[in-house]
């Protein structure tokens, strides 16, 4: 009897040290599309998720939690809603597929701050959504891929026809004309985000057709590999692949989420969280290219300067003249798109040797 | 070029045929596996940790091919022993596999794998235009034909392969002639299991030598409905296994060649073709009824 008045009350003790230790200041809660470990677009978040953490003071202040590979649609309203009821105060929200559901549950919880990842729906004051600009560094691999191809064309290994997939091609491709203007770019959609065999294949029968540059916008290393396999240049994407392409990796562009969360959270804790939308590109560091490798100083050094004058707000990757595929006009001289068209981009721009799927 | 297509296409098939003609095995026996999946993915996980830590690809394979047969023993244990409804152990094998995949994984994301080496012979594999593609292969690739051969030898024409099958087709009378249906299955299930994970760390070790979670990305449903449209015989499933990634592989150069064929249509061609090639080829009903295991996925109790 002794005995069990004794460790009922050590685990008592042990209980409230429990709470005790997770006590932070505020829970943030994320919420991904595939598995952390996917080393692409959920494992960056993942990244930027835990960099925020350690920021704001480690486990003591900022309480994270996180659910994967929650699929799009009517099971993220579900997941959402144990989030919310679990008592946190911020979640992020990190696919352009949970805009409905984010904001039906922020409706139910008003008192519970919401980010929405690349999506545009803000019903309610306590939703935010945030996006990076991409495709600026698209323009910076275009410029170096003109320079250092000697086939004049590469490879591009796209996943589906949506507004920002294509505006990577169409950046892409206006980056390697300024170069040369008679470069070409060779698409092959995979029709997925994530599949490393079907990624590789794609990859092999660019280079059988003769390309010797390859870039992708899907999520696995298989690309790389296969370029390093086949000794052409390739660059990476969403996180740094240098270790896949030692030898072939020429620059990457990497999602760094880690600031935009840490800035976010922060507001939370202070009390100062507004409703924002959000679309930063490298002038902000959200997109950062991974060091430049594998090419000649000049090229190296011209790449740094166009990344340079994006940076500084000096050059927009969209700026005309830029005509249409079918050689239509879409930007007079000097005019820069509008970022409501981009977010919505559905034509190519011309040179592209394909046919967008509509 | 072109044998550089032929060996993509070939690397694309040998994945799916290995798993098909374990699975092809299992369901002459009489038991529906839907835990293909589960087990590829457990094999690629296995194999990448393993060659990964000792350095050996090889170990790596034969590592694979193990835990794939171990961890298709847990369904047998479950449905053969323990009766329990094979359709949805089968599921549920393939949810544990790609869950404990990806925690047993976590440790070795992002880092480059190692590649199984490919045939080289001498003189051999340097003839020109057929040299690379018979001699210079990887050592799987020919091991997945030799296999097919050694499977449809076994099913039909020895007395093993037609208790096997005899099992599959009516278990209760195979038992009532004294055949161990239950110890029989579980070797079939094991087998499958372990050409299962044979697959899979194909897939790690020399398709996209690294570790992803996921990375099967639904080859082994692929695998399933291999055997059932090329109506359970192997030279069929081997045909189906090599259609498909023969579209598969076909499709992507017709889009970077610019036919300007909706992608789509494009990417859903392989799985169009293969389907209505292998229905064809099984179009006579009797020969396919008498090639349907008719006891599969039936639970079977001895009643003495």
């Amino acid at each position: 009897m002794k005995k069990t008045l004794l460790s009922m009350a050590v685990a008592a003790a042990a209980l409230s040290l429990g709470t005790l230790a997770a006590e932070a200041k505020v829970k943030a809660c994320f919420i991904y599309v595939g598995p952390i470990g996917d080393f692409g677009w959920s494992y960056q978040h993942h990244q930027g998720a835990l960099e925020m953490q350690e920021a704001l003071g480690g486990e003591s202040e900022v309480e994270l939690a996180y659910l994967e590979s929650v699929p799009e649609g009517a099971d993220s309203e579900r997941a959402l809603e144990r989030f919310a009821r679990s008592g946190c105060n911020i979640i992020f929200t990190t696919s352009f597929g949970y805009m409905d559901a984010t904001n039906a549950i922020a409706g139910k919880f008003p008192d519970v701050k919401f980010e929405h990842a690349t999506g545009y729906k803000r019903e309610h004051p306590n939703v935010a959504t945030y996006n990076s600009k991409f495709h600026e560094g698209r323009y910076v691999q275009g410029v170096i891929a003109a320079n250092l191809s000697e086939a004049g064309v590469a490879g591009y290994i796209a996943s589906f026809p949506i507004p920002e997939v294509v505006m990577g091609i169409n950046a892409f491709l206006l980056g390697a004309q300024s170069v040369n203007p008679d470069f070409a770019v060779k698409v092959v959609w995979a029709n997925t985000w994530f599949d490393p065999g079907k990624e590789a294949d794609a990859a092999k029968a660019l280079i059988d057709q003769g390309v010797d540059i390859i870039t992708q916008h899907t999520d696995s290393t298989a690309p790389m590999q296969v370029a390093a396999e086949r000794g052409i240049k390739a660059f990476g994407q969403a996180s740094d692949m240098i270790k896949f392409g030692p030898e072939t990796q020429l620059t990457s562009i990497i999602d760094d989420w880690g600031h935009y969360y840490t800035e976010r959270v922060k507001a939370v804790i202070d009390g100062t969280w507004e409703q924002v939308d959000v679309w930063e590109g490298m002038a902000e560091e959200h997109v950062v290219m991974a060091e430049y490798t594998n090419m000649p100083d000049d090229v190296k050094a011209q790449a740094e300067k166009v990344e340079e004058s994006i940076k500084s707000g000096a050059f927009d990757p969209f700026t005309g003249p830029v005509n249409k595929q079918d050689g239509s006009a879409w930007l007079a001289e000097g005019e820069v798109a509008d970022p409501g068209v981009l977010l919505g981009m559905n034509f190519y721009v011309e040179g592209v040797d394909d046919t967008l799927p509509q | 070029m072109f044998e550089q297509i032929i060996i993509t296409i070939a690397t694309a098939a040998t994945p799916l045929l290995i798993a098909a003609i374990g699975e092809l095995v299992v369901e002459r026996s009489g038991v529906l596996n839907l835990g293909v999946e589960g087990m590829m993915i457990m094999g690629a996980v296995t194999g990448f940790a393993i060659a990964f830590t000792t350095g050996s690809p090889w170990l790596g394979l034969v590592a694979a091919i193990i835990v794939g047969a171990l961890f298709s023993l847990l369904f047998a244990f479950l449905t053969l022993t323990l009766v329990t409804n094979q359709v949805a152990t089968g599921l549920a094998l393939t949810l544990l596999g790609l869950g404990l995949s990806g925690m047993i994984g976590e440790s070795f994301t992002g880092l480059p794998g190692i590649k199984l080496p490919v045939l080289y012979i001498p003189f051999l594999s340097d003839l020109p235009f057929v040299g690379k593609l018979i001699f210079g292969q990887d050592p799987v690739f020919y091991l997945s034909i030799v296999l097919t051969g050694c499977v449809a030898w076994f099913l039909f024409r020895t007395r093993a392969g037609l208790t096997l099958r005899s099992v599959g087709d009516n278990h209760a009378s195979a038992h009532a002639l004294g055949i161990n249906v239950i110890m029989i299955r579980y070797l079939a299930v094991m087998f499958g299991g372990a050409c299962a994970g044979a697959a899979g760390g194909y897939l790690s070790l020399l398709y996209t030598p690294q570790w992803i979670e996921n990375m099967t990305a639904g080859r082994g449903w692929i695998a399933l409905a291999l055997v059932v449209f090329a109506s359970w015989r192997p030279w069929r499933v081997l045909a189906g296994a090599y259609l498909f990634g023969a579209v598969s592989i076909g499709q992507l150069h017709a889009q970077a060649l610019g036919f300007g064929l909706p992608s789509q249509f494009l990417s859903s061609l392989p799985y169009l073709a293969t389907i209505v090639v292998l229905v064809l080829i099984s179009r006579n009903r009797r020969l396919t009824m008498i090639n349907t295991p008719a006891s599969l996925g039936r639970p079977f109790v001895p009643d003495r």
